[in-house]
């Protein structure tokens, strides 16, 4: 059996809610986080992430099922007695101490001499590149940094795994990408299992060895950045992680992974899935809009007519907003390689859509 | 854009000012009288020893006086520590659990800071009369081992009074604290005690402070809790000034009660700072 970082073992967590009732905040999850990997956990608020989370750094305890670090069960164990370190979304640094205090906390605790705590304070804050302001108060410093002495302050103990509560949620756009790199580059260093909550699927996307996306305390699918885009196994994990036109329609029949699917309108859509399907049964046709084209091209296994309703430039690319012969309204998105990046299509033009079969996915909700 | 004052308005803040301050300029004026009544005042004291500090320096010699100084202090030193700890405790239990009858004893513990001081000192007395009566009969204690009333009743009567004050400073400061630092202190390997004395104590400590400092002035001025709980030889400053007061007041007790005032005042004013500082 292969051991791994963090396992969650059938996990629930249930709550008493404010005015009596039960919140079932996580259920039955499980998950298998290895050794080394930048995870992340992706949801909209409220889908159970950070609670999942805060069950593995032993905030809270699970209702049911365990949580396994290093195959170890957790059981009752306190947050103290984890071998793990959490960054909190609000940096909780302890505004009473300072920088070099505040990173020496954990040292302290586990009673390292101070001489050595010294010399490793130097070192983490020189990893954060925040060099000699171990003299500094948390208050006197920029959210970005703070953001960096609450990282040193956790990987300075060497956790087996660090917990990241979204931790650039408060930070600005420009710095949150610079942080992003910054993380990946910390994580590369120090080969630390990273668990990353986040609600940004682009931040998801671009840092995480694998994503787990949840929703209403459920786990809907797991995979590498590009499995979850390419191949959303529901409607939802489609729908949230980056952009895409759902087509509604019943399967008219199934050949192995091809399904031909009839849409409103009496449009046929050819599209592929990976579960086995009955006829008539009520699926959505997902295609990113990047995949579908204006330009014709041979052997496209889907062509519909349409009339473009609204066209919006963005630079390196043009969104046509198309309103199929069946009444969907999809949108489409075409690169601007043409060297005046003149438009394809103008509003209330009759124009072609074409799209393959593979990038097409059925999906049931 | 400046609002015509109504003379009517600075008129009723002047007798406010005067109203609450005159007697306590006159009092203080008064310490330093050459008569020894407190009728008229006669020019500056400049006698032997001390000169205008006569009467500061005579309240020295004055042994009943300075016992119930000494018993002032002692009360409203221990209750204050109690109260503090106890107070301290409660506001954090409120602040953190959901327990069944939190909004119940929730209201039950500010109860003494609304209810009359008499039917409090009522209810106290008539307590600590029923329990002792009964310890001391039905363990036959001999006369020199029975409980009376006493300091020891004072402090406790004090601890009660106090402890609702306490809860109500530190709850203050505990809104809007940040349970994510003791949650990044438990976190960092510290267990709940070093989590408290690490991260809690030094940030909710202002509040604490404050609390305690208004416990202790509540203390030295008690009157009325005092007198229906106090016994033979616990006489408190402001009982023995009452007594002294039926009989003959002399610019010694406005020595006494300068001195007190300034004492009260650094108080109230450090109490204030710590709160305005936490806030």
């Amino acid at each position: 059996m292969p051991e791994y970082a963090v396992e969650l073992r059938d996990v629930s967590k249930r709550f008493p809610g404010p005015s009596g009732e039960i919140v079932n905040a996580v259920k039955n999850v499980s998950l298998q986080i290895r050794d080394g990997e930048f995870f992340s956990l992706l949801g909209p608020s409220g889908c159970g992430k950070t609670t999942s989370l805060r069950m593995i750094a032993g905030f809270e305890l699970p209702t049911e099922g365990e949580v396994y670090i290093h195959g170890r069960p957790m059981g009752q164990t306190p947050p103290y007695r984890r071998p793990v370190n959490t960054v909190f979304q609000n940096y909780a640094l302890f505004p009473h101490m300072t920088i070099g205090e505040n990173v020496a906390f954990g040292l302290e605790m586990k009673g390292v001499p101070k001489a050595e705590r010294e010399k490793r304070v130097k070192e983490a804050l020189e990893m954060v590149r925040l060099p000699g302001f171990e003299k500094r108060r948390p208050r006197q410093m920029s959210g970005g940094q703070q953001q960096r002495v609450a990282l040193a302050r956790a990987l300075i103990n060497h956790p087996e795994v660090l917990l990241l509560d979204e931790p650039l949620g408060a930070l600005d756009l420009k710095l949150r990408k610079e942080m992003q790199l910054e993380l990946k580059r910390l994580q590369r260093e120090v080969g630390i299992t990273f668990i990353y909550v986040t609600h940004d699927q682009e931040e998801a996307l671009t840092m995480s060895d694998r994503i787990a996306v949840m929703s209403g305390g459920r786990v809907l699918q797991v995979g590498p950045a590009h499995e979850i885009y390419e191949k959303p196994n529901c409607k939802f994990v489609a729908d949230f992680i980056g952009e895409t036109n759902l087509l509604e329609g019943k399967v008219i029949h199934q050949h192995g992974r091809q399904v031909e699917v009839l849409l409103a309108g009496g449009l046929t859509a050819h599209a592929e899935s990976d579960q086995s399907l009955v006829s008539g049964q009520q699926v959505f046709v997902a295609i990113r809009p990047e995949k579908m084209a204006l330009r014709p091209y041979d052997g496209a296994h889907n062509v519909y007519v349409g009339r473009v309703e609204e066209v919006v430039y963005i630079g390196t690319d043009t969104h046509y907003t198309v309103r199929l012969a069946g009444g969907q309204r999809v949108r489409v998105r075409e690169q601007n390689d043409d060297p005046f990046s003149r438009p394809l299509a103008n509003s209330g033009d009759e124009v072609r859509v074409y799209f393959d079969q593979t990038p097409a996915r059925v999906l049931t909700e | 854009m400046t609002k015509k004052r109504s003379p009517w308005l600075i008129i009723a803040a002047l007798a406010v000012y005067f109203f609450l301050y005159a007697p306590i300029v006159v009092l203080v004026v008064f310490a330093f009288n050459s008569s020894r009544t407190n009728v008229v005042f006669e020019g500056v004291v400049n006698r032997e020893p001390c000169g205008p500090f006569y009467w500061f320096c005579a309240l020295a010699g004055n042994r009943e006086l300075m016992s119930a100084a000494q018993n002032t202090l002692t009360i409203a030193l221990t209750s204050t520590f109690f109260s503090t700890i106890i107070g301290t405790m409660a506001a954090l239990a409120l602040q953190r659990y959901s327990f069944p009858g939190k909004t119940f004893s929730e209201a039950l513990l500010y109860i003494p800071i609304v209810i009359p001081e008499i039917v409090m000192g009522i209810g106290i007395l008539v307590l600590f009369s029923t329990l002792f009566r009964f310890i001391n009969t039905t363990f036959s204690l001999p006369p020199d081992a029975r409980l009376t009333m006493g300091l020891g009743t004072v402090i406790i009567s004090h601890i009660v009074f106090s402890v609702p004050f306490v809860t109500l400073v530190v709850r203050a400061r505990l809104h809007g604290f940040d349970k994510s630092v003791e949650e990044a202190a438990q976190d960092l390997y510290a267990d709940e005690w070093r989590t408290f004395w690490r991260v809690t104590l030094p940030l909710i400590a202002p509040g604490v402070l404050a609390g305690a400092l208004l416990a202790f002035t509540l203390s030295l001025d008690d009157f009325v809790i005092t007198f229906f709980t106090t016994g033979p030889g616990a006489t408190t400053l402001p009982i023995y000034v009452y007594g002294l007061l039926r009989r003959i007041t002399t610019p010694e007790l406005n020595a006494l009660s300068t001195i007190w005032i300034a004492l009260v005042l650094v108080a109230l004013l450090i109490a204030q700072r710590l709160e305005r500082r936490a806030g």
